[in-house]
């Protein structure tokens, strides 16, 4: 379905799917009015990784405080507003239900309608902040839970051509994060420790069937978790900036090859990468260098904006409002949703 | 003053509005537990129904539990969104405190409990003085064996009212100080409930009304009895 992207259009967006609770106010579909994030890493920090239940009672706690956040920091008024956007899904069900069930009060209050977002379009759109997007393009989306490569031959349609068989990107780095003994959330640790070392260990790199564009983790997970039992069992003195260094470089290797064979094959005219892994400097910079021996224009959001925002649900729930989508007030969350339903 | 009263804190989700002394209408089902997809479209058809806009309305008064967790969260939520974004009171009120209504008249103690799983219950106590009913003890969580037992030493009768009395048929119904509540009066009433929260004070700090789950998530619980080893 062709649309007009250029209408001028406010929206409201919410989103709870994990540990952030967050609101922000999107003018159409470019701009960023607000954009209130409540984070709960620090919470869940002693308990090496995000408790359902723990940030579930959270989302309630800020819910409402990052609305009015968002909304006076939009100098808007409710009547201002074209509609309300939420992440149905994917994530955790009791996080999810707090930000829907907030959204529906919110659109029912002011007779507002209500546009249901995959959380994951959401991190593809975050790359409309930065420049139009040009179609067909491939987006790389890695995050903790999602490693996929999605084909979009026009806004709002999304294919999955590529997806994880086993582990996300994100979770391989927590668990190996997690072996050498680094804090929670592993990713960041692990990028900054690689910094200091070099990539010398050769880990393994799951290629799997010749044209394939899927992924696997596990099996690189395990390669590093053996290594360094097998290195203390030895008694070798362990050097874990080395370890991060040559595992992240497995991991960039395959992602980038992969998304390269998957903006060739569909003649892609952008490359995006989206979620949370995108953060990692160094999975930044290799694929930077490899679209640009292409020739292919690459997008990546600002830091900022890679880690869970609403800013970004309510860029896709523009289009997603644009398309005429539409929730009724028995919309509920939804922990395994299927972007191609989008 | 516009009531809208909200209980969807265990399988009985309830929705009424009142206004002054009138109970408008009310609307309740004890069969299944999808709130998350029924209590918006039931707010929704309340008002509709008894003619009332949201802007209508002059207080959000909710069950705020013992409950479900899950549920405590979707009526929670809706009441403080509803209560924040339309500038409304907002009220929180035990959802033991409505089942005890229904012991109305009874002539001894009204002991509404919730099954907690794991041989323990959401306990209530509470008794008839004058036209109201009042609170005895404070609502908690204990073993449904030590809250008979302790009952059982007040040497008067008590009334039990809960939703889930089948499942604790077999040990209430040999102590010979209790009345098992008739299935009509198990079933929490939210007009009871916007009854007793517009007597109420609505919440100073909406933002940080919070359910009462009278339980540490179970993270939580093990890191702090770690944390005292
Ligand atoms: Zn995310």
């Amino acid at each position: 379905m062709k649309i007009d992207v250029n209408q001028n259009t406010m929206i409201l967006a919410i989103e709870t799917s994990c540990d952030e609770t967050a609101a922000a106010v999107v003018e159409n579909g470019t701009v960023i009015r607000s954009n209130a994030v409540a984070t709960q890493i620090d919470i869940h920090r002693r308990f090496g990784g995000v408790v359902p239940e723990v940030a579930s009672r959270h989302h309630v706690d800020q819910i409402t405080v990052v609305c009015e956040e968002a909304m006076n920091k939009s100098g808007l008024e409710w009547k201002d507003l074209d509609a309300i956007a939420v992440t149905q899904g994917p994530g955790l069900i009791g996080a999810l239900l707090v930000g829907v069930n907030g959204a529906k009060a919110l659109a029912y209050a002011h007779d507002l309608p209500l546009v249901p977002v995959h959380h994951i379009t959401g991190h593809i759109y975050a790359n409309r902040f930065v420049h139009e997007l040009k179609f067909p393009l491939i987006a790389l989306v890695v995050s903790g839970g999602h490693t996929e490569l999605v084909y979009m031959k026009e806004h709002g349609s999304y294919e999955v051509i590529g997806t994880t068989r086993d582990d996300a990107a994100g979770e391989a780095f927590d668990k190996v994060a997690r072996t050498l003994g680094l804090p929670y959330p592993g990713g960041p640790e692990i990028d900054h420790l690689a910094k200091e070392g070099a990539p010398v260990i050769d880990f393994p790199r799951a290629w799997l069937e010749e044209g394939s564009l899927d992924f696997s983790f596990s099996g690189l997970k395990s390669a590093v978790i053996n290594y360094i039992h097998n290195e203390k069992q030895r008694g070798h003195e362990l050097n874990p900036a080395d370890i991060a260094a040559s595992f992240q470089q497995s991991v960039s290797d395959v992602l980038v090859k992969k998304t390269m064979i998957a903006a060739e094959r569909v003649h892609a005219k952008q490359i995006l990468v989206a979620g949370g892994v995108s953060a990692n400097s160094k999975i930044r910079s290799e694929i930077e260098k490899a679209a640009s021996t292409r020739g292919i224009p690459l997008i990546i959001p600002p830091l900022s904006l890679c880690t869970d925002n609403a800013a970004m649900i309510a860029a896709s729930g523009t289009i997603g409002f644009l398309k005429g989508m539409r929730a009724d007030l028995s919309l509920n969350g939804k922990a395994n949703l299927s972007i191609e339903d989008f | 003053m516009n009531v809208l009263a909200i209980d969807s804190s265990n399988l009985v989700m309830g929705v009424a509005v009142t206004t002054g002394r009138k109970v408008l209408g009310e609307l309740t089902t004890n069969s299944r537990k999808n709130h998350s997809e029924r209590l918006m479209p039931a707010i929704a058809q309340i008002l509709n129904a008894v003619g009332l806009k949201p802007a209508d309305l002059d207080r959000i008064v909710v069950a705020e539990g013992p409950g479900s967790y899950t549920g405590l969260r979707i009526g929670t939520t809706i009441a403080k969104m509803m209560a924040w974004t339309l500038k409304k009171e907002l009220v929180g009120v035990s959802s033991l405190e409505v089942v005890a209504q229904n012991g109305r008249g009874f002539d001894g103690y009204i002991a509404p409990f919730f099954d907690a799983r794991r041989g323990q219950v959401f306990a209530g106590l509470y008794e008839n003085k004058g036209r109201e009913i009042v609170r005895t003890a404070p609502d908690q969580l204990l073993m449904i064996k030590d809250w008979i037992t302790e009952l059982r030493k007040l040497d008067k009768p008590v009334l039990f009212l809960s939703n889930d009395m089948e499942k604790w048929c077999d040990l209430l119904c040999s102590e010979s100080y209790a009345t098992l509540g008739e299935s009509t009066q198990n079933v929490p009433r939210a007009a009871e409930l916007a009854r007793i929260g517009a007597q109420k004070e609505p919440v100073s700090d909406i933002h940080h009304f919070l359910p009462v789950y009278l339980r540490l998530a179970e993270a939580e619980a093990k890191w702090l009895a770690k944390q005292e080893r």
